[in-house]
């Protein structure tokens, strides 16, 4: 009797780790299997000026004009370095927020990411 | 075209009363590629024949030349040799009529604020007969350091952010610096702390004294969509309100435009390396691309002279071709 009750426990056990396992794993690949978001900086502007991403998203912004431009948050959260045409400048959003943001070099141009 | 806005902006602030007339014509004509002359008299923008301009730079008593936008290492379709055409406009500095006493560089030294192309820079313009260069900075210039270098090597004795100002031959000028601390959707900026040195600057001054103004950004509002304009520069000019005489030298939009507003004349310089579009001509600013025999064309740079009692500053502006 006891020793039925032993295994009965075991297999409860294995189970939940399994079934844990399972729940873990498309949370784990969720990055790879949405695309990530990549702004592009064209004419400066930033497109799209508005991107709307879950929390643990990485963005991209690659610059595509011939001047470099900058991207830095306006509450500093995040800032590139200068980015020459074609550099990219990447950062991960952990917590939601909105985060405004704007190229230090021609202040005109504007964007916002909406981390849920 | 490329040039209509500016032909637009010469007749408009061609103040003669009789509209397209010869000398009218004629600024349309320099304004189409040879350069153009303003001659400010008692506050009065006047326009000649490049002739007349030779003749009153030679009777000046300073003469100077404001060089900008030479973006070192730039390298892009728009002029993939903006080494060659700096050295272009050091020879056509070499060969103005008058030589000048020295030279003001309106920023945009460098394109990444690398130290190579700052070195660059100051090799080419050793061969300039004026061996004193003023700089202000341009946005380019301050790239990641908030324009530590910029100061190290060209701030020297400058006040704040790198902001100063010198007297040459009874002529007050005073170099601004309006590319840092931008705010997100604003223009360029001067600042609290540069507006009260500013004040403090020119307070003691007479009227009577001519004062020249150099920054790298339009000091007054080309266009502010695409950021040609400073949000503070209103303040700056209200403190040079009581001057007879204000001249506002800027570069930036990399074309010649110019402005009187009372006693103020406003005026920018040629890019020394790629043209850029007239103001909503284009989606943007940026690089302007030209057949390649027309560049040297729109590259230029800018020769001033005072002419002492005329309380005159005559503008030349030269072409690289």
């Amino acid at each position: 009797m006891r020793r039925h009750l032993w295994i009965v426990l075991a297999v409860v056990l294995m189970s939940i780790v399994w079934s844990g396992a399972v729940a873990g794993q498309p949370h784990a690949s969720a990055p790879s299997a949405a695309p990530a978001p990549e702004i592009k900086i064209d004419n400066f502007t930033f497109g799209p000026g508005e991107v709307k991403v879950p929390v643990g998203t990485t963005v991209t912004w690659i610059n595509r004009d011939d001047i470099p431009h900058t991207v830095v948050n306006t509450d500093k959260t995040f800032k590139s370095k200068v980015l020459d045409t074609d550099d990219r400048f990447s950062f991960t959003f952990t917590k939601a927020g909105t985060f405004p943001y704007f190229c230090s070099i021609h202040p005109k141009m504007t964007g916002t990411v909406v981390v849920e | 075209m490329f040039n209509s806005g500016k032909n637009q902006d010469a007749l408009r602030d061609n103040h003669d009363e009789d509209g397209v007339d010869r000398r009218g014509f004629l600024s349309c004509m320099a304004w189409a590629g040879t350069g153009a002359f303003f001659l400010m008299e008692g506050g009065i923008l006047k326009s000649y024949a490049l002739r007349t301009a030779e003749r009153v730079a030679s009777a000046g008593q300073l003469s100077f030349v404001q060089i900008s936008d030479s973006h070192m290492g730039f390298n892009k379709a728009a002029n993939p040799d903006v080494v060659g055409t700096l050295k272009t406009a050091v020879d056509k500095i070499n060969a103005l009529p008058v030589a000048p006493e020295f030279m003001l560089h309106t920023g945009d030294i460098s394109h990444l604020s690398k130290p190579e192309e700052f070195d660059t820079v100051d090799q080419i313009l050793k061969g300039a007969s004026a061996r004193d260069v003023f700089f202000v900075p341009g946005e380019h210039d301050v790239l990641d350091d908030d324009g530590s270098q910029y100061r190290e090597r060209y701030g020297k004795g400058a006040k704040g952010a790198g902001w100063y100002s010198f007297d040459k031959k009874g002529v007050h000028f005073i170099g601004l610096v309006n590319v840092l601390n931008l705010k997100a959707g604003g223009l360029g900026t001067l600042g609290a702390e540069q507006l009260a040195w500013l004040r403090d600057d020119v307070v003691h001054l007479k009227h009577s004294t001519p004062i020249v103004v150099f920054a790298h950004i339009p000091l007054w509002s080309v266009y502010p969509q695409w950021g040609w304009g400073t949000e503070d520069s209103a303040q700056a000019l209200s403190l040079l309100r009581k001057f007879g005489s204000v001249t506002v030298l800027n570069g930036h939009i990399h074309q010649t435009m110019q402005k009187v507003e009372g006693n103020v004349t406003f005026h920018t310089a040629a890019s020394t390396a790629f043209p850029q579009p007239a103001p909503g001509a284009a989606d943007s600013p940026g690089p302007m691309k030209v057949p390649a025999e027309q560049l040297k064309s729109i590259l230029g740079i800018t020769d001033v002279n005072f002419v002492r009692g005329k309380h005159a500053l005559g503008i030349i502006d030269s072409s690289l071709a």
